[in-house]
């Protein structure tokens, strides 16, 4: 019988105390995809904490009617920065960070295909986040009007137009926002040569976990999706500072062909965004319920249709443009139609968790509060794919309610998953349990405190995007609550950085796999050595680990 | 814990031998998927504009067909793919001379293109902020031309470090890689010339 060599132990290595310019070097030098990994993830953390802040403030400035907390034009900016910073300075690192960190670990590999790409666009998308912060400083240009962009995160035409955004802000968001999606696109170039190139013998595609099949697909809509937007970027540059007429209404050019444009990657970046949670909860779920996902090629079936079908419904975010009933029609069964595979999702974590024997780990807890809060999203996402709904409800505080519920019901809490769930791999060390379930109850009460009473403000027409209201309305009381519930979100993310603080220094050694889990990463050494795997291993299912660990009963015999 | 564990192999014939694609030729395919999501964009705003002008002039009264600079960029193609050929069989020579006949007809192609705009520009008064026929031409046409840049700049860096005597022969892949770039460059030129100097006039 043949056998192969397979160490769960790895040679210690002495350790030596570095000094600080050395550890500094190692990180800012570094091609190893840990550390980028660890970098992008960092990075979005701190960006999460900023556009966090400033969401605050709109709060504040919107708990009662009538305040003056902040002016007007600092309001629009604070929309405006917090918008683009998370979805692009916290979402897309989050994106790359993740897939950065695992995926070569879950397919056998030792680094990704292309290290020193990979370091560049950590690097450019630092620049580009790093370029659109600088606009609070040099925004204001020549003309001395305006500092950071006050657009909004979609920037629609012609607000964008030199006439009507004097200054230079406009460019650092265009400018900003391009370099740091360069940064996406190298990287998913990456994850893609690192799937389909590196992984281990006997990784087929039907065995890799499904976490590294949606980082995959990811990719894919990463590269295809973000170019238009790249693209319409460019065009508004070229308005901007060589008097092109692209979206100039008075030359003849169309204010909605931006829209048209920013959509088309607008809607796949929603995708884009959430896959890392996808992933997440189809590792995480599977091993706090011991038991194999359920509908594994449903799982992956779902993914790639997402990854096609999510390309062409990007016209349901302008029903309210006035588009001809037959574009409205398509749209609205094109956007009903994606939700199809979401369900087959959401369905089967579910049933990978029915009969399960469950462990309610924080991790788990996050996964569960992201499938609750993510079906109501769904929801919320069907009944604003209805146009006649739409027209209703377009940009009012029910939207905002909707992809909030998206963004931070879904993405935020699948990544405080997959955060607790391996940070005991990338540090050595458990985050405490305890800590986490104070971050996780605070965080979900406050969440679903701030945005399910917006859904009512919204549905009594409050619009988004304005920085005060009047009285009498029936919007004080549902603001009030949301901007109370502030203060538990922040409480609870002030109790995760306790955690991490804590953990770091005092945490309880984790051990190569403290989950008990199955697939590959848990192999190695946590943290995992620079080379990852002494020697490459070979798998024989889609659950490597419980092969090893039940050599009487392994996977393979039945796959 | 046992200091290695063993991964049990089941009985029987070993599975298929364990080959994945070579990263290099995923990685280019994917970059020129990504480059064609962005020139689609360009090629759509060009064809959502044709006759949307406000003032002139325009596109038919003041473009010409470029034929000899399309024909020559046509030609790089098959040219480079000669090179490439030689390479593979490691007749250095004819590698270099079809590897210069390539950069030359690439270099007329890009002054072609230069010719062609410094004419519109001070005799036609065609610029990019004439009309919305300039900002979509100069836009689209430009972004190609950028590209032939990035191309002949890679091309030129490989015949530099070739005549300073680098065995080039060691990395035949990456010019294989070049030369699949620079034949997406030239398919994409064929997409813009039907777009601006056939349907656009
Ligand atoms: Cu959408």
């Amino acid at each position: 019988m043949a056998s192969i060599d397979y160490p769960l132990e790895h040679p210690k290595i002495h350790p030596r105390e570095f000094s600080f310019s050395e550890t500094l070097y190692a990180w800012v030098a570094t091609v190893d995809h840990k550390r980028l990994g660890l970098m992008y993830i960092v990075s979005a953390l701190i960006f999460l904490v900023i556009a966090g802040i400033m969401a605050s403030v709109m709060r504040i400035q919107l708990a009662v009617p009538n305040n003056h907390f902040v002016d007007p034009d600092t309001f629009n900016r604070l929309f405006t920065m917090h918008g683009t910073t998370m979805v692009f300075l916290v979402g897309m690192p989050i994106v790359a960070g993740l897939s950065n960190y695992l995926v070569p670990l879950m397919i056998g590999a030792r680094d990704m295909a292309f290290p020193r790409l990979n370091a560049f666009g950590f690097w450019i998308f630092l620049f580009g986040g790093l370029l659109l912060y600088y606009s609070y400083i040099g925004g204001s240009g020549l003309s001395g009007a305006g500092s950071a962009p006050d657009v909004g995160w979609f920037a629609y035409a012609p607000l964008t137009e030199k006439a009507f955004s004097r200054g230079a802000s406009s460019d650092f968001w265009a400018l900003g926002v391009m370099v740091s999606g360069f940064g996406s696109i190298a990287s998913a170039i990456n994850v893609i040569a690192t799937t389909i190139s590196l992984r281990c013998p006997g990784m087929t595609l039907s065995r890799m976990p499904v976490f590294v099949w949606v980082m995959l697909v990811d990719a894919w809509l990463i590269l295809v999706a973000l170019p238009p937007l790249s693209a319409a970027q460019i065009m508004l540059l070229l308005d901007r500072s060589l008097g092109a007429n692209f979206f100039n209404t008075q030359a003849g050019g169309s204010a909605v062909l931006w829209q048209h444009f920013f959509w088309i990657f607008g809607h796949p970046e929603v995708y884009i965004l959430i896959f890392p949670a996808f992933g997440t909860l189809s590792e995480i779920i599977p091993i706090f319920s011991r038991k194999p996902i359920f509908g594994r090629p449903a799982m992956v079936g779902a993914v790639v249709a997402i990854g096609f079908i999510s390309l062409g419904v990007w016209a349901h975010h302008m029903f309210a443009v006035g588009m001809t009933s037959w574009s409205n029609t398509f749209f609205a069964a094109s956007s009903m139609l994606v939700g199809v595979p979401t369900g087959i999702k959401i369905f089967n974590w579910t049933a990978t968790m029915y009969g399960g024997k469950l462990r309610f780990a924080t991790p788990m807890l996050f996964c569960c509060g992201f499938l609750l809060q993510f079906l109501v999203a769904g929801l919320t996402g069907i009944m604003l794919a209805v146009a006649p709904f739409d027209w209703q409800l377009h940009d009012s505080y029910f939207v905002v309610a909707h992809f909030h519920f998206t963004l931070i019901g879904g993405l935020v809490f699948g990544v405080f998953a997959g955060l607790y769930y391996w940070f005991p791999k990338a540090t050595g060390r458990m985050l405490s349990e305890k800590l986490g379930k104070w971050h996780f109850w605070l965080f979900c009460i406050g969440f679903n405190m701030t945005f399910i009473p917006l859904h009512f403000a919204g549905m009594l027409g409050m619009p988004r995007r304005i920085y005060t209201y009047a009285a009498g309305r029936g919007w004080e009381s549902w603001n009030m609550i949301a901007s109370i519930g502030v203060i538990f979100q922040a409480a609870g993310i002030l109790f995760f950085v306790w955690n991490v603080i804590q953990s770091l220094r005092f945490g309880e050694r984790a051990g190569d796999d403290p989950w008990d889990a199955w697939t590959l990463e848990w192999a190695t050494t946590s943290p995992p050595p620079e080379y990852n795997f002494e020697k490459l291993p070979v798998v024989r299912s889609s659950r490597p680990l419980w092969d090893l660990k039940h050599p009487q009963d392994p996977d393979w015999k039945f796959e | 814990m046992a200091a290695t564990s063993v991964v049990p192999v089941p009985p029987g014939p070993m599975e298929r031998e364990w080959t994945t694609p070579d990263r290099g030729t995923v990685g280019i395919i994917f970059l020129i998927v990504t480059e064609t999501a962005l020139f689609s964009i360009f090629v759509v705003t060009y064809l959502v504009y044709i006759g949307k002008s406000l003032n002139g002039p325009y596109p038919r009264e003041v473009l010409s067909i470029p034929i000899i600079a399309s024909i020559c960029l046509l030609l790089s193609s098959w040219t480079v793919y000669r090179a490439e050929h030689a390479l593979q069989h490691n007749h250095l020579d004819r590698f270099k001379l079809w590897w210069i006949i390539t950069i030359l007809l690439g270099g007329e192609f890009l002054i072609a293109t230069g010719v062609e705009w410094y004419h519109l520009i001070t005799k036609e008064h065609f610029t990019i902020s004439t009309n919305l026929a300039g900002s979509t031409f100069y836009s689209l046409v430009g972004l190609h031309a950028s590209h032939v840049i990035v191309g002949l700049t890679f091309l030129l860096l490989v015949l530099i470090v070739t005549l300073a005597g680098f065995p080039i022969q060691t990395q035949f892949r990456r010019v294989r890689f070049l030369s699949w770039y620079w034949h997406f460059v030239d398919g994409i030129w064929v997409v813009v010339f039907t777009v601006v100097y056939i349907i656009g006039r």
